[in-house]
């Protein structure tokens, strides 16, 4: 049975590329367009893996991450940020907030399903 | 057995090159167009008038759910208005982006010319004429007057909106 | 369309979303918004931008995106006021950026010496200023060309492999490593294929059952590791965990880690080589990054936490991710459209027919057919509201173009916009735009006075310019006034006059006199400014506006400014009509148009002379206007009282009787355009297809009532009550 990546990203461009990568590597994959929405969407999803953005309206990647931690069900998903090269604050941020590791912007499909594979069991 | 590269070749630059053109009459006087410009030949229905156009202009009619402008040929030309009959013919035309109804008489045939039978207007032809007529062909001791139809609708400035 | 070709095209779709967002929120700032969201929305478009930028590898467009988001930063950190200097400099930045987008879309240039000059003046709003701190942040972008060393090369070998060396790493998760959901199983599975793997684990701080806390770290794992793989690879794969754990890697052997200078002569190692290569640029990177952080860090201390604070703001107003969409092909709708107007051709064919076979109102025909006439206006109205989009799309351009206008004529304008979320045919937005751009263009040109003639006048130095949009009876009205000068009716009567359109001593009215900016060849302009265009007057305006079965008008006061307003069709494609004869006729009138009808009796109808006629109607005189006489069908007048007297009211309010010469019925009946195949015809607004498959054609009710108008000799018409 294939894993579920969650990916959470206000950016419908950056969606549908992850969902290109993601589905193309075998993964299936389930959307949120911010950190409110993704949190709804847990509600009702199991994900193998969330990868999710910083810079969201409503809740930002910081919120949406202390958020998941905070839940029962979820504080153990690995959670992957999607960041810029030059952003070591936010990444430590991220760290800082439950982060398991990052993910690179713009990112190679390759080095992201390295990475999940790397912290999906 | 033809070449298939070679006969184009020869189109581009042979006088023996053919057209093929539809000829009609109006009133004693046969003229023809390309049969490229023509959609289709519908018998006459009553148009709808236009107020506030030009005489030539005999209104509109529903072709399929389009709303077609019908041009008496006749008066456009400079002859007389035509009064049409179950009887007449409308070339419907088309004349840029747009489909246009021609009032005619009667179609006669397609005919296959070459252009080296196309004379040029000869100049005792009216002004009206002149504008429309881009040459004459004579076919069996009759000349036929080929029709340019890109002035026929009412000269009015249409900007692009 | 592959699947990359097609996010680009979404990319771009949701630059422009973007786009407007950025420019939004930037007025909004400049108006003196201090929501912290509201910045913050800001910084997320251009970072958006450039994200989905990065991804397409469209450099020119990253690199001013990150400069423009650089400072945006500092802008949402509270590092820099928002001065009106800054926000002039961050619109003109947004347009940039705008401008960038579409060359990149299109594969176009852009002007590259107002690109430097701009992000230059975004670098210089950096708060920690010029130097080395500015240039800076464009290089943690690009990565700097290590030089090579040719020493690296010495002794190489192609065909050798890569040696292997044994590694032993000391690994001591911290309780925070499992908190992050890292998991050591999957950390070693990770080591296990970077060679072979032996795997040890120091228990000896476990402590008993009772005292175990299942979330604390209590285990050491020693590793050892034989791989061709440098140390960095290894250091990779603990990549995550950094900072979370005690890591300890050394090269079993007599060098200590870290320590890459260690290898003898004549043992080329292709991996350590590039590991040593990738180390020098980590290096100049961490040099860049760190330069940074100690920014960064601070910034962060110092500003309050906002992303915490969420209770979503009431006025927040960006509701529209609530609603599920979907993207549909254009296509698809119009010939949608075009089928569900055959059907409404069809099903009054059919009641026709059925009308015509003398079926009975009450036979299960015709009560079949009035249910399927219900539900085909149901279908058609649905149909419709799918191709209603809101005026915003439109309107969204104009504060771009003020600014730019403004700044060439050296005004100071204000665009007031009001109505956005008005809803219009699709057709109609796209054909609005270029006329109400001219319009806005005009306005700021012509219409305003220059700053210091403001000053004179006693107004304010700053211009306004409205523009709105509302429904009104049935149609959409959309209003360009400025609060300039006014038309200058002398000047313009000269003009024409001069230009020969009309007499040098006619006597005009000053609606009159106003409406001959609308004649063809008419322009104001001494000299053809670049902006008005050269030989794009109104009357090209005027005829788009027509050409959407739409029309304008324009009311000026002298002094204080002038209006253009235009009315248009709610649809393009269909209409409530009532179908009557007139002058032999059958004509269609516009059902939204009719106050009421009734039949004249002849003491009611009074001569006015010059052949003009008022109907009394509950005591008001109203204008009776001849129709068949008006379009031409007929020479003569009707007789009033064999026929129809139809009320109407016209575009100013004023009330208007329609006399013609029966009624056939009222109908739903689908817009054909007479432009399409031919052109526009005075008095008429478009044609339609009735029951019987004739074509006939719906009444232009306000351009009927304006030709009477003129004709009855210039006289305005009194309306007086009785008595």
């Amino acid at each position: 049975m294939s894993k579920t990546i969650l990916t959470v990203d206000d950016s419908r461009t950056m969606r549908d590329m992850l969902r290109l990568a993601l589905s193309d590597a075998g993964f299936r994959v389930v959307q949120a367009d911010d950190g409110v929405h993704g949190l709804e969407v847990l509600a009702g999803e199991t994900p193998d893996v969330i990868v999710t953005d910083i810079n969201m309206p409503r809740l930002d990647g910081f919120g949406f991450i202390e958020g998941v931690r905070g839940d029962d069900r979820h504080r153990a998903v690995p959670i992957l940020v999607l960041t810029t090269e030059s952003d070591a604050a936010k990444k430590e941020r991220a760290r800082r907030a439950g982060a398991t590791g990052w993910i690179i912007k713009p990112f190679d499909p390759a080095k992201l399903v390295a990475a999940i594979r790397r912290v999906a069991a | 057995m033809t070449d298939e590269h070679a006969t184009q070749g020869r189109r581009k630059t042979d006088p023996q090159r053919a057209r093929e053109l539809i000829s009609f009459r109006i009133g004693a006087q046969k003229f023809c167009v390309d049969i490229m410009s023509v959609r289709e030949i519908r018998g006459w229905t009553p148009a709808t008038a236009l107020p506030q156009s030009p005489a030539f202009v005999r209104g509109v009619v529903n072709l399929r759910g389009a709303v077609l402008p019908i041009v008496d040929l006749s008066a456009r030309l400079g002859f007389s208005p035509t009064e049409p009959s179950a009887r007449h013919v409308i070339i419907v035309a088309q004349i840029g982006d747009q489909s246009v109804g021609l009032l005619v008489d009667a179609v006669s045939d397609i005919l296959s010319v070459t252009d080296n039978l196309l004379q040029p207007t000869p100049d005792v032809a009216s002004d009206m004429a002149k504008t429309f007529v881009k040459g004459v062909i004579a076919i069996d001791s009759r000349m036929i007057s080929l029709i340019a139809l890109d002035h026929v609708l009412p000269g009015a400035e249409r900007e692009a909106a | 369309m592959d699947a990359m070709a097609e996010i680009r095209q979404t990319f771009f779709l949701e630059c422009e979303e973007q786009l407007a967002e950025l420019e939004t929120g930037l007025l909004a700032i400049d108006d003196g918004d201090r929501d912290p969201e509201t910045v913050n929305a800001v910084f997320r478009a251009v970072h958006s931008i450039k994200g989905g930028a990065g991804a397409f590898a469209l450099d020119d467009l990253v690199s001013f995106a990150h400069v423009f988001e650089t400072a945006l930063d500092h802008l949402r950190a509270g590092r820099l006021e928002a001065t009106p200097d800054l926000l002039k400099t961050m619109l003109r930045a947004a347009d940039a950026l705008a401008d960038l987008v579409r060359a990149a879309r299109d594969e176009t240039g852009v002007d590259a010496v107002r690109l430097a000059t701009l992000a230059a003046e975004l670098r210089a709003v950096d708060p920690a200023a010029a130097g080395e701190g500015a240039a800076d942040q464009d290089e943690s972008f690009a990565f700097r060309p290590v030089p090579m060393d040719e020493s690296m090369f010495d002794g190489f070998d192609a065909d050798a492999a890569p040696p292997e060396r044994e590694f032993s790493i000391r690994f001591r998760p911290h309780r925070d490593l499992y908190a992050k959901a890292n998991e050591t199983a999957l950390l070693l599975r990770e080591l296990g294929g970077l060679g072979e793997i032996a795997v040890a684990c120091d228990a000896s701080e476990l402590p008993l059952l009772p005292d175990l806390d299942p979330e604390a770290a209590y285990l050491t794992w020693i590793i050892s590791l034989r791989t061709g793989a440098g140390e960095s690879a290894i250091r990779d794969a603990f990549e995550f965990v950094e900072g979370d754990c005690d890591l300890e890697i050394a090269q079993a052997g007599a060098d200590r880690a870290g320590d890459e200078e260690g290898l003898a002569p004549g043992d080329v190692d292709i991996a350590a080589l590039i590991g040593k290569m990738q180390a020098s640029v980590e290096a100049e990177l961490a040099r860049v990054v760190d330069t940074q952080v100690p920014r960064a860090a601070s910034a962060d201390a110092e500003r309050p936490d906002q992303s915490r604070s969420d209770h979503p703001k009431p006025d927040h107003a960006k509701p529209e991710q609530a609603g599920a969409s979907i993207r549909v092909d254009l296509d698809r709708v119009d010939r949608l459209i075009n089928l569900v107007g055959e059907l409404v051709i069809n099903q009054a064919m059919l009641a026709q027919q059925v009308q015509e076979a003398g079926l009975s109102r009450a036979s299960g025909v015709a009560t079949g057919l009035g249910e399927l006439e219900q539900l085909t206006r149901e279908i058609q109205d649905s149909v419709m509201a799918i191709r209603a989009q809101p005026v915003k799309s439109v309107f969204q351009r104009m504060p771009r173009l003020v600014r730019e206008v403004a700044a060439l004529t050296g005004k100071s304008v204000r665009l007031v916009t009001e109505g956005e979320h008005t809803e219009v045919d699709k057709t109609v937005i796209e054909r609005i735009a270029d006329p109400l751009t001219h319009m806005i263009r005009n306005a700021i040109d012509h219409g305003l006075e220059s700053p210091e003639r403001r000053r004179a006048a006693g107004k304010p130095e700053e211009g306004v310019v409205r523009l709105l949009a509302l429904h009104r009876s049935g149609r959409i009205v959309i209003e360009v006034s400025d609060d300039g000068a006014g038309i200058d009716r002398a000047r313009v009567k000269a003009l024409a006059a001069g230009k020969g359109l009309i007499a040098a001593d006619a006597p005009l009215t000053d609606e009159e006199i106003d409406n001959l900016i609308f004649l063809p060849g008419f322009s104001t302009a001494s000299t053809v400014s670049d902006i008005s265009g050269r030989g794009v007057g109104m009357d090209v305006v005027r005829r788009s506006i027509q050409a959407l079965g739409g029309r304008i008008s324009i009311q000026s006061r002298p002094g204080q400014g002038s209006t253009f307003v235009l009315s248009l069709p709610l649809t393009l494609a269909v209409l409530d009509g009532m179908v009557v004869t007139a002058g032999g006729q059958t004509l269609v009138v516009p059902l939204t148009a009719i106050v009421e009808t009734l039949q004249p009796k002849i003491a009611d109808v009074h001569g006015f002379g010059g052949g003009a006629r008022v109907i009394a109607i509950r005591e008001e005189f109203t204008p009776l206007i001849d129709v068949g006489r008006e379009l031409g069908y007929r020479a003569a007048a009707a007789d009033a009282v064999g026929g129809v007297a139809i009320l109407v009211e016209s575009e100013g309010g004023a009330r208007f009787a329609l006399l013609v010469d029966a009624i056939l019925g009222q109908r739903q009946v689908v817009i054909k355009s007479l432009e399409a195949n031919y052109q526009h015809v005075p008095g008429i607004a478009a044609a339609t297809i009735l029951g019987d498959g004739r074509v006939a054609l719906i009444l232009d009710v306000d351009a009927v009532v304006a030709s009477s108008r003129t004709e009855a000799q210039g006289h305005d018409l009194l309306l007086a009550t009785a008595g």
